[in-house]
């Protein structure tokens, strides 16, 4: 009976865990960090994780502004933002996600339910009416949708004050925000929404590829504007008539 | 002295919370600082009369069973309250879903709102007190100690509720962080990582005093559940505040790196949150109401650690097919399997308990309640890993079938099981002979099971149908269904599951019924003589 002597000792062995509160608790600390460790901890310097894709570059202050709408309205509880590469997903929302796409989302945001549909490409699909009057009653445009109404959007000036802090508290986690992003960001905001603005060639030149017009069509700058403008952008900063899948093979 | 300087403690923080109202950025954050204020000022005129008030008598004192019990009291009230606050929470949702005027187009009713107050309100304040006070109660009981800490369990207690306030209002009002089961703002996740480590304090102290030379098994699963659920909770909320006086925060992580810290983190809540405590539960309750000792002792060694160890991993299922690189979501998918093993190794040590008890299931409808918990935790950890396989995931992942794989573990094991011990609990602590009645512990054990039922089965129907109507394409080629097509065809299995939610608050509701006629020392009319079987 050698298989019940070993079982024996271990008991016995086991029994030295079992008096010793201290001993327990340092044991079961030490066996629940081990998965975790191994399987994040490479993703902080594995190449396809932490690559760079052209044209991903971090948002501009009225996007971030618009995100962090998003954030507090908890859209992701209904949108995903991650298409998976199955076929029908890439039919229905377009190319499947990269990583480096959302390099600069804290948090991310890729939920785990479509109650309502995807958004990682939502940007361009729609107009800028389309999500206005959507955002203002979601069944006049789709009989069918369950989503909620948000009309105080529109009737909400955006609050800007504070939005260099964004860029701040960003930047010390190691986003590429310059101190001129940081010095123009109010500024940055009033010159997203007016192309004619006299900062407007300027603000391109630090967010390459941001959309600048009055969103929501109104003289206010309001959060619609902030929401719609982070919309519109979504998906839209890679160009994948020239991005290569095999260079980043998963 | 020690009164001296809990008052400048006190009006410090009420001076701080106040210059917080005045400064606040949003107003999430100004209103969280006043009911930081107010808990500030409640707590400083408490101490102040209390210095004033001739003894307070045995409130904290050794009560008759020179147990803390006072504390086990007020969290199985606060167990019932939350609960209550959680099912309506989650039952209206439910319906706003099937009827989306109930959104009211207020932002404080909206879904994206309310669903995470459904969300923590049932899990961290419904199953959080449960655990709270279970576990007080039992690490007492095994260890034949008081609680360490003295009036530290107090703070810890009062401290739990102000965080579930505090992130309630902080949703409502705009102040959610969108990090899944993970949502209060910065602020309020600090103050629940102090409580938090006072909750180890206390139990860690007990434990250390213990008159009985071994820990009991119940207790390995509560020290492992509160250190692991300190761990996630740090880790999970590392971020960078825009401001010390906002709500809004910025996460140390991003993206990938982020989406596997959430779901490390979400997954856990579940594996130590929401199972790993509720086992301590199950190897109390369901022993003590069966009065048979727990079946294999070596089981319990096996089930335990390599339950701890393997949990951990699994995370990367929650993000197959996804931008994580494909060796973490096969290591994930891997090891979720394999969890399969432990899980069950726990049912059936629970379930075994009854081995020459069987009978009691027909007579004593608390011990149904537990043990139809242990079945619902068989069932949705053999759902949960056969979900993580990357072939089922594929058609599962972003449809109802996983909120319906969730309530099954939710409300079927979760709920039953703490229902059993609140009906296990209340007589013993209010001093009271037996339940006011059996026969309404049956009624609720009905509604709560075939609301389960409806909930399950309506969520199997409206997932695996979307799954399928999201991936069908016609003979050319082209997708058949737009994606409004999917939502219109979902709606009658929405009203269903409200249904079933219904009937499960309506349960509750009389569980609550019960509990209050039993702690008032009351026995039904109808079963005052005879029905003694249960004692």
């Amino acid at each position: 009976m050698a298989n019940e002597s070993t079982s024996q000792s271990l008991l016995k062995r086991h029994a030295k865990i079992e008096r010793n509160a201290t001993l327990l608790l340092v044991l079961a600390f030490v066996v629940v960090t081990i998965g975790g460790i191994v399987e994040i901890a490479p993703l902080f310097y594995l190449q396809n994780t932490i690559e760079k894709v052209a044209g991903v570059r971090p948002y501009s202050p009225l996007e971030l502004l618009g995100r962090q709408i998003y954030v507090r309205e908890g859209c992701y509880v209904c949108h995903s933002q991650m298409i998976r590469p199955m076929r029908d997903e890439v039919e229905r929302y377009g190319h499947y996600s990269l990583a480096a796409e959302s390099m600069y989302d804290r948090p991310f945001q890729w939920g785990s339910k479509r109650t309502g549909p995807d958004l990682a490409r939502v940007g361009g699909r729609y107009s800028d009416e389309w999500h206005a009057d959507h955002m203002e009653d979601p069944r006049a445009l789709v009989p069918e949708s369950v989503m909620p109404a948000y009309p105080w959007l529109a009737e909400t000036k955006l609050d800007f004050k504070y939005v260099a802090d964004h860029l701040r508290a960003n930047r010390v986690l190691g986003v590429p925000y310059s101190d001129e992003m940081v010095a123009m960001a109010v500024t940055d905001i009033h010159a997203q929404v007016d192309p004619d603005h006299e900062e407007a060639e300027a603000l391109l030149e630090r967010y390459p590829g941001a959309q600048q017009r009055n969103f929501d069509g109104r003289d206010k700058i309001t959060e619609l504007d902030a929401m719609i403008a982070y919309m519109q952008m979504l998906g839209t900063l890679v160009d994948f008539s020239t991005y290569d899948a095999q260079a980043n093979a998963r | 002295m020690v009164t001296g300087l809990k008052l400048s403690i006190y009006g410090l923080i009420a001076i701080f919370a106040a210059m917080a109202a005045n400064w606040g950025h949003d107003l999430a954050y100004r209103v969280n600082a006043l009911v930081v204020l107010a808990a500030a000022a409640i707590a400083f005129w408490w101490t102040m009369t209390r210095e004033a008030r001739p003894a307070d008598g045995p409130t904290d004192g050794p009560g008759a069973s020179g147990y803390m019990d006072d504390v086990v009291r007020a969290g199985v009230i606060a167990t019932v309250i939350w609960g209550i606050v959680g099912f309506a929470a989650g039952t209206y949702i439910a319906f706003q879903l099937a009827f989306p005027v109930l959104n009211w187009d207020l932002p404080w009713t909206s879904f994206g709102r309310l669903r995470p107050l459904h969300t923590s309100a049932v899990i961290f304040a419904f199953g959080g007190n449960a655990l709270i006070c279970t576990s007080f109660y039992i690490v007492q009981r095994t260890c034949a100690a008081r609680l360490w800490g003295g009036n530290l369990a107090w703070y810890v207690f009062w401290g739990y509720q102000l965080v579930i306030v505090l992130a309630a209002t902080s949703y409502v009002l705009g102040g959610s962080e969108s990090k899944e089961y993970a949502e209060p703002a910065w602020h309020i996740d600090l103050l629940l990582t102090v409580v938090w480590v006072g909750y180890l304090a206390v139990f860690m102290g007990t434990l250390i005093r213990r008159k009985e030379p071994h820990i009991y098994v119940a207790n390995w699963f509560f020290l492992s559940f509160i250190v692991t659920v300190a761990m996630l909770h740090v880790v999970r909320n590392a971020s960078v505040p825009v401001s010390i006086w906002g709500s809004t925060s910025y996460s140390a992580f991003a993206g990938v790196q982020d989406a596997l810290t959430q779901w490390w983190y979400g997954h856990n809540a579940v594996g130590f949150f929401l199972t790993a405590g509720f086992l301590g539960m199950m190897y109390y309750f369901v022993p003590k109401q069966c009065e048979r000792p727990v079946y294999s002792y070596r089981l319990s060694i096996i089930h335990f650690w390599a339950l701890i160890f393997l949990y951990i991993w699994a995370g990367p299922h929650h993000l197959h097919y996804t931008a994580l690189p494909d060796w973490a979501q096969t290591l994930g998918m891997v090891f979720s399997i394999i969890l399969w093993m432990p899980s069950w190794g726990g049912m059936i040590n629970g379930l075994m308990t009854l081995q020459g008890a069987w009978d009691k299931l027909r007579t004593d409808p608390v011990l149904r309640m537990l043990v139809v918990s242990v079945g619902f935790y068989g069932m949705a950890t053999f759902e949960g890993p056969m979900m993580s396989i990357k072939a089922v995931n594929s058609l599962s992942h972003y449809t109802d079938w996983t909120i319906g794989h969730v309530h099954s573990g939710a409300l079927g094991w979760n709920g039953m099981i703490t229902f059993g011990a609140l009906y296990f609990l209340v007589p013993r602590l209010w001093g009271a002979a037996r339940l006011y009645s059996l026969s309404l512990v049956s009624w609720h054990f009905w509604l709560a099971t075939i609301g389960i039922v409806l909930y399950a089965a309506s969520m199997w129907v409206t997932g695996i149908m979307e799954g399928l109507m999201w991936r069908e394409t016609d003979a050319h080629g082209f997708l058949v269904n737009s994606f409004a097509d999917t939502v219109a065809a979902k709606m009658p299995m929405y009203v269903v599951r409200a249904l079933g939610g219904v009937l499960y608050i309506t349960g509750a509701l009389i569980m609550v019924w019960n509990l209050w006629q039993t702690a008032k020392g009351r026995v039904r009319g109808s079963e005052a003589p005879a029905a003694v079987a249960a004692e």
